[in-house]
């Protein structure tokens, strides 16, 4: 690298979370590859589907189960330049879930939508 | 002779919640643990189905909290139980059969 701001090539990657947390490890490992995408500057953006909506669900504590609360660190996307934060409205309200109960700001777009997202991406990741 | 079944997956990615309530014998229970916990929020897709009353209905606490639903609203007739609740379910019944 010939210059320290030369940040080489950007992609745009998009992250698609189907799974609860918890009961498994996709989310967490999902959520730390989407820091790595952010640390190296690419053009992130994250979805939420299914049972991933459940990841970003308020006052989760997994103590008890031995497991890591690592929902807090959604909260620190932003720091990371990570502001295209996406959740399917369907899989919220089949779940009984809404907006409010989430503990970060998204954007909700409706499962007719989805498919253009997933085109407009370089990448996509699922987990 | 009653039966325990448990389910740990959630309804909206795996079948064994329904695969389970269309087989399980009148008198028995149902357990949800890990991520089977989703099926009992109220408004969700899931919750009036397991009432039935047919089969008494358990969900485990830690896993529900673990999710971020410690305070959520059940339908009435779902049970929460702890871990020693849990192992009080299992001597309770005469058999245990896992959905998994």
């Amino acid at each position: 690298m010939d210059d320290e701001n030369d940040i080489g090539v950007v992609k745009r990657f998009l992250y698609v979370n189907r799974r609860a947390p918890h009961g498994s490890i996709y989310a967490l490992e999902s959520l730390e590859t989407v820091l790595i995408g952010a640390a190296f500057d690419q053009d992130v953006s994250v979805l939420f589907v299914d049972d991933g909506v459940f990841q970003l669900k308020k006052d989760q504590q997994p103590d008890a189960l031995g497991m890591k609360n690592f929902s807090k660190t959604f909260r620190a996307l932003e720091m990371y330049d990570v502001e295209k934060i996406y959740v399917e409205d369907e899989s919220l309200s089949e779940r009984g879930l809404s907006v409010d109960d989430l503990l970060i700001d998204v954007e909700s777009l409706p499962r007719n939508k989805i498919g253009a997202l997933m085109d407009a991406q370089d990448v996509v990741l699922s987990f | 002779m009653a039966t325990l079944n448990i389910v740990n997956k959630s309804p909206f990615e795996k079948h064994t919640l329904s695969q389970c309530l269309s087989r399980a014998a009148p008198g028995g229970a149902i357990l949800l643990i890990e991520d089977a916990v989703c099926a009992v929020i109220k408004g969700g897709a899931y919750a009036e189905q397991l009432v039935t009353g047919q089969q008494k209905v358990y969900v485990l606490e830690p896993d529900l909290a673990a999710r971020g639903f410690a305070d959520a609203a059940l339908p009435d007739s779902i049970n929460r139980v702890d871990y020693n609740g849990f192992v009080d379910l299992v001597t309770q019944y005469d058999l245990v059969h896992s959905w998994f």
